[in-house]
């Protein structure tokens, strides 16, 4: 096999090459991410790399050179817990914490993910802060559990329960008063994007 | 001299975090904090939602400052006590002012309910940050009427807090004092806790158990290791992981750890001389109730919650005799 299949062959109009400046472009502040210098602090300060099909400067690498399919069906954003070590030390100030967000909403939208474990929680979380203006872990946990964990639901009992009886989870959800101003909020936030 | 805040106190302090709650509203009274609540805030959006619409993600938290900042007499400093609302209130404040389009979008969204939010005219601080900064340590240490003395605490801080700190209001990113130091004020002994900012897990415990179970494991053996009574954190997600999803790390890696995880404002109530009860103390999963008699603290008994039997390994794949009543006996 040659390496010249993982080449994307030069083709100035081929979108995947400006791939880098739309992922840069569609992070909420200044991603930085132009700047990347392959230095590998990110990876090395990685809680969760271990798991991770690829490091972030890996990733970055994929991004610039053009592999959009790779890149958005890396489970590495999915694996991201948001901890900011890698942003506190990269030396290039690269906002990553806020590009592996960047990726997933991408990923979504491309319906590129491998698993939709976390793609559906996050839906089923933004679906209830829609409806009721807060989030509702106990709705959330059950629903989440039973679709994508059920085997782990006997275990989780024992917790569940304790949460319960303790009363640290509410059964119903709690609802803002507001929650007509909040919906035209969002519905007229989801017309509009930064990237141009 | 009282110290008046607007308050975001967010979703979990009204359920899982409801310890976290009452013990700050106890010890609001001695340290005089006036905690003035964001009228009908609604959810930050964690983590999740900006990971799936970005302009809504920002307008959802908006909204929030909006409020605030209609709100706002005689206080411009926004109070959080949770870290990801923390860290979501600053960061959507940060950069709509690095991004000015982002900035924009938000505020023609927030039009759409008739607010608008000034980036920049709210300062969003973590509770912690206002009890050491302006509060200050000589005022608690002069509320201490019973030491946390010979009490082994391990201070957590977890991530978002002390990171990305786009004001530089911590000591440090990674090994940051605060913590350490309001818990010395108390009298606590306090180990230098080398995973004070390792994260908890975060929501991996939704979607990707065995990663979360891994980090959960590293910080509770680390604060064994140092022979710590207790873990001291400031965040409902930290304390949700270490202390809700602890027995189910002991199954996953044969493991029997016993870390209670309390709220630092728990540990500041009982050496305030407040009663454990009024602190949510026993609304913990794994007891803190042993570790509390070190300092002479009564906990009234809760029910307790059995933990399920562990599964039983397969070691043979034959049944092997068992003595009649032996405990490893298996219900029929």
């Amino acid at each position: 096999m040659s390496a010249s299949h993982l080449t994307p062959s030069y083709d100035p109009d081929n979108p995947n090459l400006r791939f880098l400046e739309e992922v840069s472009a569609a992070t909420a502040g200044v991603s930085r991410l132009e700047m990347c210098i392959q230095c590998g602090t990110c990876g090395g300060s990685c809680p969760s790399a271990a798991d991770m099909d690829h490091t972030p400067r890996l990733l970055f690498a994929m991004i610039r050179a053009g592999y959009r399919e790779e890149a958005l069906r890396s489970n590495t954003p999915w694996i991201c817990v948001s901890c900011y070590h890698c942003v506190v030390r990269c030396p290039q100030e690269v906002h990553i914490a806020d590009v592996m967000y960047t990726l997933k909403s991408m990923a979504i939208r491309a319906k590129l993910y491998r698993d939709s474990t976390a793609p559906d929680f996050s839906q089923t979380f933004v679906d209830n802060i829609e409806n009721y203006g807060r989030s509702f872990e106990f709705g959330l946990a059950t629903r989440h559990y039973l679709k994508h964990f059920p085997l782990r639901l006997p275990g989780m009992a024992p917790m569940g329960l304790g949460m319960l009886t303790k009363r640290r989870m509410d059964i119903r959800p709690r609802r803002i008063q507001n929650i007509d101003q909040l919906k035209a909020i969002l519905a007229r936030a989801k017309e509009l994007e930064i990237a141009t | 001299m009282s110290h008046h805040y607007l308050f975001y106190p967010g979703c979990s302090m009204e359920s899982s975090a409801k310890a976290y709650y009452d013990s700050l509203m106890a010890i609001c009274g001695p340290l005089d904090l006036e905690l003035e609540e964001i009228n009908d805030w609604n959810c930050c959006g964690a983590t999740e939602y900006v990971g799936i619409s970005l302009v809504p993600a920002y307008a959802l938290i908006g909204r929030n400052l909006a409020l605030a900042e209609q709100q706002a007499n005689g206080t411009r400093t926004v109070v959080a006590p949770c870290s990801a609302c923390y860290l979501n209130l600053a960061k959507a404040d940060h950069y709509m002012r690095e991004r000015p389009v982002l900035g924009e979008k938000v505020n023609i969204a927030l039009a759409a309910g008739g607010l608008h939010y000034d980036p920049g005219s709210l300062q969003i601080r973590h509770l912690l940050d206002v009890i050491i900064n302006d509060v200050g340590l000589d005022k608690v240490r002069a509320q201490v009427v019973r030491p946390l003395k010979g009490l082994r605490v391990a201070p957590y801080l977890g991530c978002m807090v002390p990171r990305p700190d786009y004001e530089h209001r911590w000591s440090d990113a990674e090994l940051p004092t605060e913590l350490d130091r309001l818990l010395k004020a108390l009298g606590a002994e306090v180990i230098d806790f080398p995973l004070k900012t390792e994260c908890c897990g975060g929501h991996m415990t939704q979607i990707g158990p065995s990663t979360a179970f891994e980090l959960i494991r590293r910080l509770i053996h680390d604060a064994d290791l140092y022979k710590a009574d207790l873990m001291a954190t400031l965040c409902p997600m930290c304390q949700m992981n270490l202390d809700a999803y602890q027995g189910e790390t002991n199954r996953h890696f044969h493991t029997n750890y016993h870390m209670p995880i309390l709220f630092f404002t728990q540990l500041m109530g009982l050496a305030f001389g407040k009663e454990a009860k009024d602190l949510g103390i026993g609304a913990e999963l794994v007891s803190a109730r042993a570790a509390l008699t070190r300092i002479g603290v009564e906990v009234p008994p809760q029910e307790e919650v059995k933990p399920a039997k562990p599964k039983r390994v397969k070691q043979t794949g034959l049944p092997m005799p068992r003595m009649p009543g032996s405990e490893e006996e298996e219900e029929a």
